[in-house]
């Protein structure tokens, strides 16, 4: 992210949104929504005054560290360490953006003059050949399933909340400790929550046996607490990985195989965790100080927005399509719009590094041969039948067909046509034929299958 | 003897779903009505009410249309959809001609799904033997006559 930043021929548009693209594969036209972030980047130093200066001491909870700590209005994202390394005012939380009432004493404090409460949301139209859609994932809410009892004790945590408690830069500087302030002496991890389950998400969640397995291992060394973890199966499937499934196993984490069923919180706060072993074909309950919930990556929520934003579609998961799942596994069905990392699929870090590369190598590919090769399967509107009427322009999932006020007939964009035929069989006029799927064809193939016996 | 009746069922499959099903049950050696023959078209939102009607028209017994599952798994975002809206209509206008609902079938099969393939010709051919001929072309020619 710092080279992206530094790189002379990259601009990060942050705190932006793309909210219009149309055009086509090597002339996209994409229109992006930047919001305010009330400080001019080019003054901010990144020093953090303003955040010390700011007045709402009480803050709102820090999404970096999950929830655990509180930030206040002014802030530099992500603890300190953002790129580009700029403060940004939350207007949901700023006291004079959103009531109108602060002694602004974030103005006074900031040495280079930045703030700017004055800041709109501006537009930025930009002309691109290749889109390269990199929107990542959510982690699953456990709360969803309340087996499991999150959201009850402050020492039943997900795994990123753990992340954060183990982190150095985390609420705790990097100490695992229960709600008591202690270190725990017994953990349950339970894995494939949200993941693998019926009732959650079906597909296996990739990632969550692996870090699981470094949770582990963190507890272990950090606080020598005996460890139990639940799963159904490991999945150690990268380099290296099983070996440091062995290395774990070696440290002395107890194993359980079966599905973790439940957790719950007792009077006094204990937790108890259920389960079966399914190895020894017995149900086992055990008490513990602290459980971590390693929950599933899961596509945004808005990535039904997304998908119809760049005309590509989801599959049953509601992760990104990839055009083939063995041999174009980041290319879209949409031409010049590339998919990398955890929109496609879930995936750990160095197969997204190798999926986003792959994917940049391809858009850089596709604008430096500077031409395209387009499938001849397409749609093709004969002028002189076509009425004007327009019903094959709405029903084009690629917006491939315009209407030529001109001539008062309908013309299909054969860069943006993909042979699909939806128009060809709507068509009242028959005035649209499918290239290699026409009207003629297909009858004829009809009736050399019926010919009479 | 009588010979058993063999039904000849027309089926129109998309080319990323259905065909791709069809193509794995025969590449998995499933077994497969010979009954059934297939027209493949690039997504179910081609396929024209005029085909299946056309199709019975020729003398087909019965006719199957498929594409991919509603809601993500079209190929082309939102084919599938459109198949979806046309097909209840087909079914209206072939009970006005008298043609059993049985011997029209319109459905989703993923490229994954090539058992399904395999259940749904078997079941097809099956239902539409124990119907009979349909005889839909004769018909048609006595009237012009």
């Amino acid at each position: 992210m710092m080279d992206a930043g530094r790189h002379p021929n990259i601009t990060l548009l942050t705190y932006s949104e793309v909210v219009e693209v149309s055009g086509y594969v090597g002339n996209f036209q994409v229109r992006v929504r930047q919001r305010p972030r009330y400080v001019h980047t080019d003054l901010c130093t990144g020093c953090g005054a303003c955040a010390e200066a700011c007045v709402f001491k009480r803050g709102v909870p820090n999404e970096y560290d999950a929830g655990l700590s509180r930030r206040r209005a002014a802030y530099i994202p992500m603890n300190g360490q953002a790129v580009p390394l700029k403060a940004v005012i939350d207007d949901q939380a700023c006291l004079f953006l959103s009531k109108g009432k602060c002694t602004q004493a974030c103005l006074e404090a900031c040495p280079t003059r930045a703030i700017d409460f004055s800041q709109k949301e501006r537009f930025i139209d930009l002309n691109v050949g290749a889109i390269i859609v990199a929107t990542g994932f959510e982690m699953f809410d456990p709360r969803r399933l309340p087996a499991f009892s999150y959201g009850k004790s402050p020492d039943i945590m997900d795994g990123l909340q753990f992340e954060r408690f183990s982190s150095a830069t985390g609420p705790t500087r990097g100490e695992i400790l229960t709600s008591r302030g202690e270190k725990p002496k017994r953990v349950a991890i339970i894995h494939c929550v949200g993941s693998r389950d019926e009732h959650a998400n079906r597909y296996c969640s990739r990632v969550c046996c692996m870090y699981a397995l470094k949770h582990a291992h963190l507890v272990r060394d950090k606080t020598g607490a005996e460890v139990f973890e639940f799963y159904m199966d490991i999945r150690a499937f990268g380099k290296d990985y099983e070996e440091f499934y062995e290395r774990v196993q070696g440290e002395g984490v107890y194993f359980v195989r079966g599905r973790g069923a439940e957790v719950i919180v007792l009077d006094d706060g204990r937790i108890q965790v259920k389960a079966e072993n399914t190895n020894l074909g017995l149900p086992v309950q055990i008490e513990v100080d602290m459980v971590i919930l390693e929950t599933a990556m899961e596509a945004p929520r808005d990535s039904d927005k997304v998908a119809s934003l760049f005309g590509i579609s989801r599959s049953a998961s509601g992760f990104f399509q990839e055009a083939h799942p063995k041999l174009r596994p980041f290319h879209t069905n949409t031409e010049g719009v590339f998919l990398a990392g955890a929109c496609q699929a879930p995936k750990d870090v160095p197969d997204t590094v190798a999926h986003a590369g792959a994917a940049a190598s391809e858009a850089l590919a596709l604008l430096s041969r500077g031409q395209v090769v387009i499938s001849p399967t397409t749609a093709v509107v004969d002028e002189q039948l076509c009425s004007g009427c327009k019903t094959c322009i709405v029903l084009c999932p690629y917006s491939a067909i315009s209407f030529v006020e001109d001539a008062g007939v309908a013309r299909v964009n054969e860069a943006l046509c993909k042979g699909c035929g939806t128009c060809v069989a709507a068509c009242p006029a028959e005035a649209i034929t499918a290239r290699h799927f026409s009207d003629r064809q297909i009858l004829a193939e009809l009736e050399a299958l019926l010919v009479p016996a | 003897m009588a010979e058993e009746f063999e039904p000849r069922i027309i089926a129109f499959v998309c080319n990323w779903c259905t065909y791709t099903a069809a193509d794995n049950a025969g590449v998995s050696r499933m077994e497969q009505p010979p009954n059934v023959d297939i027209i493949r078209v690039m997504c179910s939102g081609r396929i024209e009410p005029t085909f299946i009607l056309k199709a019975f028209a020729l003398g087909a017994d019965g006719v199957i249309v498929s594409g991919c599952h509603p809601p993500g798994d079209c190929h082309y975002t939102n084919g599938n959809f459109k198949t979806f809206r046309r097909m209840p209509l087909v079914e209206q206008l072939l009970a006005q001609f008298g043609i059993e609902k049985e011997r029209f079938h319109w459905g989703w099969i993923s490229g994954a799904e090539a058992v399904k393939w395999a259940q749904l010709t078997h079941e097809f051919t099956e239902q539409v033997r124990a119907l009979g001929p349909l005889n839909w072309k004769q018909e048609l020619e006595s009237k012009e006559d």
